[in-house]
Parts: C-alpha cells; structure tokens; sequence
C-alpha cells in the first residue's frame, strides 16, 4: 500500500510527505513503547504510535521506518513536524483509536512485523 | 575520525541528535545498512540512558576503517547492580521517561543484541561508562 492508500483507509490526514507518497509498504508495526520499536528489525514498515513527542521521530530515524501514523487525534507539534522534514520521514495523523487503525490497515492488506 | 557530544540529563528535546550525526557519518561512509541500524539504535539508546538518568555526559566516537567505537560516560546515580539492570523489563526511570517511550527495562539489552562488543562499568553514586564497539564486517 502506498501512504495515499494508507491514509484514505483510516480516513487520515497527511501532515508531511517525503517524496515518497507512491512507495509501497508492506508491513506495520504498532506500539507507544519506543524500545519495543527499536527491536524490531524489518525494513520497509510503517509505525503506528500514540506517543505524540520527537522521540517518536527520532526512534522512526534511527530504525528506518520512513513513516508514522500518530492515532487517538493527537495533537502534532510543528517541531516534531520539522524534525520529520529534516529526516526524511512522512507522518500521518488520524483520529481513529489505534485498534481501530490497525484493523483497517490489516484489513486492507498490511501485515505485522512478526 | 572521532567526534565529541555533550549531553544534559533530562534534555528529552535533543535526545538522539547524537545518534542522527553518527548516522549520517557511517552512511556518507557506504557503511552496510543494516550495520548502520544495529549501530545507531544501541547508541540511541545510550544516549537515551544518559538523558533519562544521569546529571549530564559526554558521548566519544571513533570511527576507522573496521570498526565504530563510542563511549557513554556520565555522571550521575550509577548502576547498584549490572545484572539486574540487563535483564528486559527492570527499570528505574522515572514517570517522565516513561512518558517520552522509553523506561520499559529493555535498553540495556537492546544496546547489548545491537552490539558487536559492550562494557559498563559503573560506580554508585559516581557514574556510569558505557562502550559499544561494531565492526563493520561482521556478521
């Protein structure tokens, strides 16, 4: 799926694109634990997070995820804005609760990580 | 090539930009990917440790044609028990680390599985000496 795809299925709103909004990914991984994320080793994921601050930007940056859907309809700082421009990462925001985002995603043909 | 950073404990706000300038350098160097990652999250969680639990430190860097080396020391409360410190899910960090995604017991072990080699050595009430080497050709 491709982040226009994406965001059209939870209904979201693209807040930045890297250049990439036809790319396709293939795998989503969800959590609010940034540790856990940096566990993961699969390439070409998307992270699904509730965890609204730069970490959640850096922690995208240092594990090559090249995009992030904020859930729950958080509130996306312009800093954390920046830094995802400065680092190449596309953000999405939606309203829908993570179990509800994650369900439409797997839905609609993303798998998990493991 | 070495490079040098300071860090201030509680600076959640620049937390990883160590980890970001260590990654820019071993791309611009055609290091593997997936040695750049295990390299840079290790030392993003280092980081991290640094800034959720000591007063402030500095982050050493030496890079050559066969190997990353960094070195973490703060100073700050020290770590009683190494041990118990590397098994996932112990944890001292505060409500506030915990807040910023972190805090969950698992960033010592995580530094150690992204590591090709790790020494702590840490005196109570002192600091904490963190080294992570990586090589680049290994497996």
């Amino acid at each position: 799926m491709n982040l226009k795809d994406i965001s059209e299925a939870i209904q979201g709103d693209i807040l930045y694109t890297s250049k990439d909004l036809m790319k396709d990914y293939s795998y989503a991984f969800a959590s609010d634990l940034m540790s856990d994320v940096l566990t993961v080793k699969q390439s070409n994921m998307l992270l699904i997070t509730g965890l609204i601050n730069v970490q959640a930007i850096r922690t995208a940056e240092m594990s090559d995820i090249r995009c992030i859907i904020f859930v729950r309809n958080k509130k996306v700082s312009e800093g954390m804005i920046a830094l995802a421009q400065e680092t190449g990462i596309s953000l999405i925001h939606s309203s829908f609760t993570m179990f509800k985002t994650c369900g439409l995603l797997f839905t609609a043909g993303l798998k998990p990580v493991y | 090539m070495h490079f040098r950073y300071k860090i201030e404990g509680g600076d959640f706000t620049n937390a990883g930009s160590t980890a970001s300038a260590v990654k820019k350098v071993l791309k611009q160097l055609n290091i593997d990917p997936v040695i750049i990652k295990r390299t840079v999250v290790g030392i993003y969680e280092a980081e991290v440790n640094i800034v959720a639990h000591a007063y402030n430190g500095v982050i050493d860097v030496d890079i050559d044609e066969n190997r990353i080396f960094a070195r973490f020391e703060d100073a700050g409360p020290g770590i009683p028990d190494i041990t118990k410190a590397m098994e996932e899910g112990y944890s001292t960090a505060s409500e506030i680390v915990r807040e910023m995604g972190f805090g969950a017991g698992m960033g010592l072990s995580n530094i150690k599985n992204n590591s090709d080699k790790l020494e702590i050595i840490s005196q109570v009430g002192k600091g904490t000496t963190v080294e992570i080497t990586n090589y680049f050709n290994s497996k």
